[in-house]
């Protein structure tokens, strides 16, 4: 029991720090402290946590997956252009757009498996790849006037106060859930966290690792693509220069959600907590209106360093009380 | 104890085991014989092939000629994976598992128990519980495997293993890591499979383990077999005979008289020197002019007491004392500034830059001495390098060669003539003459002869103990990482060497 609450321990700092922060901007501003705020920080950050879901299971493996910012903005452009140029009905195109990404993450992955290659570099090229496509699309910002998307624009389940839980903040949810079963029930999962523990070992016992790492990187790029959907049902608009330098705000969520980046252990929720303080930062800034948007960025880097410090110490002290008379002798 | 009458069906046949690589011969024609519920030594040096007839027999590495049987039905497995799903498992001594996930993971991955597609957690740490109760382990199977003892991760590899339905075993070097009570828990496994009818074939470096759960023994040479025996019919001596090659007669090696004068200065000393888990402490005086050998076998210490008294490793207990006065070595660097040098067994990962020239390379630790705000002039270089290449007679006789493309001798002449440079008081040589054809073996010890006459102190670690009593004024022996005998004089002499390493411990461990 002490045991698996000492790895649950940085999701709970995690958390700790949100809670924290949720508590002081409330203090601040009276009105922080209602669910409009709370509901807006899901619609708002869907997309982003979306993309955090995958870029999880990529750095629990030991990887690593730059291309999804430039694949959500290759989402929304091409969205934009099927469903107003094309006029392929819209569900259609977002099957379409799906595939279209699993095939672009699946290539990524054999890249990276058979001809052992760096993730970083193999998703730089593709993040490139998917930035470039995405111009050579359109470079205009382009506008979605489809009947769906007016529809699910309004369409969300109303509470009290004005709060909505719109359709962007289900489908990160539904995702949210459907991540951690995937993550930690399913034998997928196990594989995944074993990769990060030791490749070589995962492949001795028996696993297929080819297999395993084609999935992973197929599975961030669809998640990469869904979050473009909701990205463009957010703005209702396709452009190519939107989600510029999101993997890096993904990649932040995840290591401040206690994930460690040199792989093997992590937690789903703490990347959704890690989206979540990252919105509050932005929600503050919003309620304060004096403060430039700079300051959420100086203020996540911040947290990203106290964070890594944070899980280095803990490494550290598990380490060392390893050392000594180490583990239960029968 | 069943009588061996009638020898049981082999449960694993290796016959005619052939394997090269680039025209190098590591295993010829090796023949290898497993009995149901046997503890099977698989003993030999560095280099001598057991670890390529384990890849072989695993899948691995393809082997060139043989055949094997399982069970009188001939397998021949393309990968390690096909092997476990064949009944032959191997344990290595770094645990081959994923560290981060928990016990019950780690026994069932990739075949955990599911219900709809979702993990059974909770039959599954049932399950685990289970099989883990058979090795008499009760632990907390929902916990993380690093955060168990290295044994407790080897008994969770066996029984992985075991319970993939493995009917051969092959446990390299487990035992490696582990304290003296972890040991003996291994070894109630390993009985226990062995009362099951499990075929477990044991590499280790510990004769006193061979002795303590071993049937039989196989013992191979230069990647041929060398001898295979019960282990009644395998005394020590012949054991530690055949492992090295040795036999008695050859014991007459030449040793040139020495003119015992007052004793020389001291160079250095060390006093209860020792690191836990790497080496008990000793002692170790070394003199202006005289050579210190170790011997002993692969894993016994050698290599950990020079790393120790050079500061690649730092010693937990004890002190040194250098040129009379009390001296810190904690790091290679401080021991470089007490003039101490340091050729490594590894030559090629640990020693030579291969890119770089005989010069750069010759240069390298005087350089690294003087520091990075003096550098040697191109001339001072120049210099250097033709002397040694001179003095050594390095071939080709050409400073500005990658030293990579010279040959294995001339590399550690090169190797020499790095630390020579410094013109250290004390030189460390581990295994000299490994790997080096028999003209530059001779130059090699020519070499040792000439520095030690020039009052140079030198320690040296080699397994050719016919070398080492042609130099050396004191032999150490050692075994299970102690020294354990100390041969001085007219006491030096192959056959002496050989029964001190072979020699049983005189409280030999308790063995159930």
């Amino acid at each position: 029991m002490i045991r698996s609450l000492g790895r649950l321990t940085p999701v709970l700092a995690t958390a700790a720090v949100f809670l924290a922060g949720f508590v002081v901007c409330s203090l601040i501003y009276p009105n922080f402290a209602s669910l409009r705020v709370v509901m807006n920080l899901l619609t708002d950050n869907a997309f982003l946590v979306i993309v955090a879901v995958g870029m999880t299971f990529v750095i629990i493996s030991g990887g690593i997956d730059l291309s999804v910012g430039s694949v959500i903005g290759f989402t929304t452009v091409f969205l934009a252009l099927a469903i107003e140029r094309w006029g392929i009905p819209p569900l259609a195109a977002f099957v379409l757009i799906l595939v279209l990404c699993a095939l672009f993450g699946a290539c990524m992955g054999a890249i990276i498996q058979y001809f052992e290659l760096p993730a970083f570099i193999v998703t730089l090229a593709g993040m490139f790849l998917a930035r470039g496509a995405s111009f050579l699309l359109s470079t205009e910002s382009l506008p979605i006037t489809a009947d769906l998307y007016a529809h699910l624009s309004d369409h969300a389940l109303r509470f009290e106060g004005g709060a909505r839980l719109t359709v962007p903040a289900m489908i990160m949810i539904a995702v949210v859930l459907a991540g951690m079963v995937l993550l930690h029930l399913t034998r997928f999962g196990a594989n995944v966290y074993a990769l990060g523990g030791s490749r070589t070992a995962t492949g001795l016992m028996g696993i297929n690792v080819a297999r395993t790492t084609v999935l992973i990187y197929t599975l961030s790029s669809v998640l990469a693509g869904l979050a473009g959907i909701v990205f463009s049902l957010y703005t209702s608009s396709g452009y190519s220069l939107s989600a510029v330098g999101v993997e890096l705000d993904a990649i932040a969520a995840v290591v401040i959600g206690g994930t460690l980046l040199s792989g093997g252990y992590g937690f789903i929720f703490g990347s959704f907590l890690g989206v979540m303080i990252q919105g509050l930062i932005q929600t503050y800034i919003s309620f304060d209106g004096m403060l430039s948007s700079w300051w959420a960025k100086i203020a996540t880097g911040l947290l990203l360093f106290a964070f890594i410090a944070f899980q280095q110490l803990t490494l550290h002290l598990a380490r060392r009380s390893r050392r000594a008379p180490a583990g239960a002798h029968p | 104890m069943h009588a061996t009458e009638t020898p049981p069906r082999p449960l694993l046949a290796v016959t005619g085991f052939s394997k090269s690589f680039a025209g190098f011969v590591a295993l010829d024609r090796v023949d290898f014989t497993l009995r149901p519920g046997e503890i099977h030594a698989l003993l030999g040096e560095n280099g001598a092939g057991k670890s390529t007839l384990i890849k072989t027999m695993t899948g691995v590495v393809t082997r060139d000629a043989g055949t094997m049987g399982l069970d009188g039905v001939e397998i021949a497995p393309r990968s390690a994976e096909e092997a476990v799903r064949m009944g032959l498992a191997t344990v290595y001594q770094e645990v081959n598992l994923a560290p981060n996930l928990s016990v019950a993971q780690n026994l069932f991955l990739g075949r955990q128990p599911t219900r709809f597609g979702l993990v059974r957690e909770g039959e599954m740490r049932r399950r685990a519980r289970a099989l883990l109760a058979e090795f008499g382990l009760s632990i907390d199977v929902a916990a993380p495997l690093e955060s168990y003892s290295v044994a407790v991760q080897h008994i969770v590899a066996i029984a992985r293993a075991v319970d993939q339905s493995a009917r051969v075993l092959i446990l390299d070097e487990p035992t490696a890591s582990l304290d003296a009570h972890e040991v003996e828990v291994l070894f109630a496994v390993m009985r226990q499979l062995k009362a099951r009818g499990i075929g477990i074939v044991f590499v280790t470096h510990f004769l006193d383990q061979v002795y303590a759960i071993c049937d039989r023994i196989t013992v191979l040479r230069n990647g041929r077999l060398a001898g295979s025996a019960p282990i009644a019919e395998m005394p020590r001596l012949d054991l530690v005979r055949l492992m090295l090659g040795r036999e008695l007669s050859e014991a007459t090696t030449e040793r040139p008289p020495r003119t015992e004068d007052a004793p020389a200065a001291e160079v250095a000393a060390f006093r209860g020197f020792g690191k836990e888990g790497m080496v008990a402490p000793f002692d170790l005086t070394l003199r202006a002019g005289h050579v210190v050998g170790l011997a002993g076998l692969l894993g016994s210490g050698r290599t950990e007491t020079v790393r120790l008294v050079f500061g690649a490793d730092r010693a937990d207990c004890g002190t040194a004392e250098v040129a009379g006065r009390a001296a810190s070595i904690g790091s290679p660097r401080e021991a470089m500034a007490l003039g101490f040098g340091y050729c490594p067994e590894e030559r090629k990962t640990e020693g030579i830059v291969a890119d770089l020239t005989v010069r750069e390379n010759i240069v390298l630790a005087l350089q690294a001495r003087r520091g990075a705000l003096s550098p040697l002039s191109r001339r001072e270089q120049d210099a250097i390098a033709a002397k040694f290449i001179r003095l050594l007679d390095i071939r080709p006789p050409d400073p500005e060669r990658p030293i990579g493309l010279l040959s294995g001798g001339n590399q550690q002449k090169a190797l020499l003539a790095r630390w020579l440079a410094t013109a250290p008081r004390l030189l460390i040589l581990d295994e000299p003459t490994r790997g080096i054809d028999v003209g530059a073996h001779a130059e090699i010890i020519r070499l040792i002869r000439e520095l030690c006459a020039e009052g140079m102190a030198l320690l040296v670690v080699s397994s050719e103990l016919e070398e080492l009593v042609t130099y050396a004024d004191e032999v150490i022996v050692l075994r299970d990482r102690a020294h354990v005998a100390r041969l001085g004089g007219e006491q030096i002499d192959v056959a002496s060497i050989l029964a001190a390493i072979a020699e049983a411990p005189a409280a030999p461990p308790a063995a159930a």
